[in-house]
C-alpha cells in the first residue's frame, strides 16, 4: 500500500525563482533565504519520496477568470513551466502520476470533496519554486508530481476547517493505492505578505511563529482560525496558508517528527517559513 | 439579506471577491492576454490601441495607461492579473506591490529588508497605522506626484 512519509511547507515567492534563473544565490540577500534550505535539499535527497503530491495557487496562470475551480487536480502525464508573463522559468518539465492522481481523485471525490480534474494545466512559479528550493538545479525533478492547485486568488477561498478535511481525505485516498509508494505532501504559499494597495509590504513576525507552533502541534485547532483573521493579521495573500492545513491534515493522527524549521523576512514582499514534517 | 463581508474594514485592501471580479472581468482578461509574447509586443506598440480591444470601461483603461494599480484594483483588477502589465514593462513584483504605496522603490525595499509594515496600528480602519487612508502617501514618490 501507498503512505504519506512526510510533509513540506514552503513559501513560494517568485523572485526567488528568480533569483535562482539568474545565477544570485550568493548575493547577501538571497543567500539569508536559500541558507535556511541547505538541509532540505540534503534531507530530500536521503529521503527522495516515489512521488511528490504538491499543493499550491496558480496565480491568473492556467486559470483566468474564465474557469475558477476551488480545487483542481493535475491528471496529466507532464506539465510545462508557464510563461508568467517574463518568459518560462528555465526548468525542467514536471513529470507527473496519472494512474495515482486519477486514483485520489476518484476516492476523494467519493468523499465529498469536488475537485475539478485536470488533464492540461501549465505550471507557474507556485509549483516550480518549491521544488528548485527543495531540488536546486538539476536535470530534471527527482520523482513525479501531481500538482494540485487550490484557489486562493479569489475569495472567498476554501476554509482551513474545509483544507485540513481534505488533507485527511487525501491520506486515506493514498492509503488505499495499492502499490508500495512513498509519497510527499508539500503545501505551499505564505507566510505573512500582501501585495496590494497601501498596506503592501505587511509582515507578521508573530503571528507567522505561532502559525507555525500551531501547524505542527494542534493543527485541527489552527484549521478553525477564520478567513479574515488571516487578512488582517497576516495580509491579503497571507490566505495562501490555507493550503498548508492540506499537506498537515495528510499527516497521521501522532505527532510529527520536526526534522527542519526555518524563518526569514524577507524575500522580496514576503515572510519565507520552511518546516519539514516526518510521519513518526 | 446581504452577504457579510468582514474584509471591508481592513485598511488599505481590497479584498477579489464575486463583486470585484465581476467589475474587473475585461480588465483581468486584457491583463491575462500579455501573457503571450505576440500581445506583449502589440501591446508596447500602440497601447491605446491594443486596449481598445476589450470591452473594458474607459476608466479602465485610463488607469491602465497612468499604471496606477490602485486605481486599477478599484475598478475590479487584481493583483496576479495586473503583475501581467508589470511584467510587460519589465517590472518585479516588490517594484508593483511598493508602487501601490507612494514610497519610492528604495524606500519600499528598505522597509521590507527592516522586517517589513508593521501590522500594529493597520488591523482595522480607523486606527492610526501608516496603512490608513489619513497617512496616504507613505514615501517621497506620492509626495512628488501631489505636487
Amino acid at each position: 500500500m501507498a503512505r504519506i512519509t512526510a510533509s513540506v511547507y514552503t513559501s513560494h515567492v517568485p523572485a526567488i525563482g528568480a533569483a535562482l534563473d539568474l545565477g544570485k544565490t550568493g548575493e547577501p540577500y538571497w543567500q539569508k533565504v536559500f541558507s535556511g534550505y541547505d538541509f532540505s535539499r540534503q534531507w530530500l535527497r536521503d529521503n527522495t519520496p516515489d512521488v511528490i503530491f504538491l499543493v499550491y495557487n496558480d496565480h491568473a496562470t492556467a486559470f483566468s477568470l474564465e474557469m475558477i475551480p476551488t480545487f483542481a487536480i493535475g491528471c496529466a502525464a507532464e506539465f510545462q513551466p508557464a510563461d508568467e508573463g517574463w518568459g518560462p522559468r528555465p526548468v525542467p518539465v514536471v513529470k507527473g502520476h496519472p494512474e495515482l492522481a486519477a486514483h485520489i481523485a476518484q476516492s476523494v471525490i467519493q468523499d465529498d470533496f469536488d475537485l475539478t480534474i485536470v488533464n492540461r494545466m501549465p505550471v507557474d512559479h507556485g509549483l516550480t519554486v518549491p521544488l528548485s528550493l527543495m531540488c536546486g538545479q538539476p536535470a530534471a525533478w527527482p520523482c513525479p508530481v501531481i500538482p494540485f492547485a487550490v484557489n486562493v486568488v479569489q475569495y472567498p477561498v476554501p476554509s482551513g476547517r474545509r483544507c485540513y478535511n481534505l488533507g485527511r481525505a487525501i491520506r486515506k485516498a493514498v492509503a488505499s493505492y495499492d502499490q508500495p509508494l512513498k509519497v510527499q505532501i508539500w503545501g505551499t504559499g505564505g507566510m505573512s505578505h500582501q501585495l496590494q494597495g497601501p498596506r503592501a509590504g505587511l509582515i507578521n513576525r508573530e503571528w507567522d511563529s505561532a502559525f507555525l507552533d500551531r501547524l505542527i502541534a494542534d493543527p485541527a485547532d489552527l484549521a478553525q482560525m477564520s478567513h479574515i483573521e488571516y487578512v488582517r493579521e497576516a495580509g491579503s495573500e497571507g490566505i495562501e496558508l490555507v493550503m498548508w492545513l492540506i499537506a498537515r491534515g495528510a499527516m497521521s493522527d501522532n505527532p510529527p517528527r520536526v526534522a527542519h524549521r526555518f524563518y526569514h523576512v524577507p524575500a522580496s514582499n514576503t515572510a519565507v517559513g520552511h518546516l519539514i514534517l516526518e510521519n513518526t | 439579506m446581504a452577504l457579510d463581508k468582514p474584509y471591508q474594514d481592513v485598511p488599505g485592501t481590497t479584498i477579489f471577491d464575486a463583486e470585484q471580479s465581476r467589475l474587473g472581468y475585461h480588465l483581468n482578461q486584457f491583463c491575462m492576454s500579455l501573457m503571450k509574447a505576440e500581445n506583449r509586443a502589440r501591446f508596447k506598440a500602440n497601447e491605446r490601441a491594443y486596449l481598445d480591444e476589450w470591452l473594458m470601461t474607459e476608466e479602465q483603461k485610463q488607469a491602465v495607461l497612468a499604471r496606477d494599480l490602485n486605481w486599477c484594483i478599484r475598478l475590479g483588477g487584481n493583483i496576479y492579473f495586473l503583475a501581467k502589465i508589470g511584467a510587460t514593462d519589465g517590472k518585479s513584483f516588490q517594484q508593483m506591490a511598493g508602487s501601490m504605496t507612494g514610497m519610492t522603490e528604495e524606500e519600499y525595499r528598505d522597509m521590507m529588508i527592516a522586517g517589513g509594515r508593521s501590522v500594529e496600528g493597520n488591523r482595522v480602519v480607523g486606527e492610526d497605522g501608516n496603512a490608513q487612508a489619513h497617512r496616504q502617501p507613505q514615501g517621497k514618490a506620492g509626495r512628488k506626484e501631489a505636487h
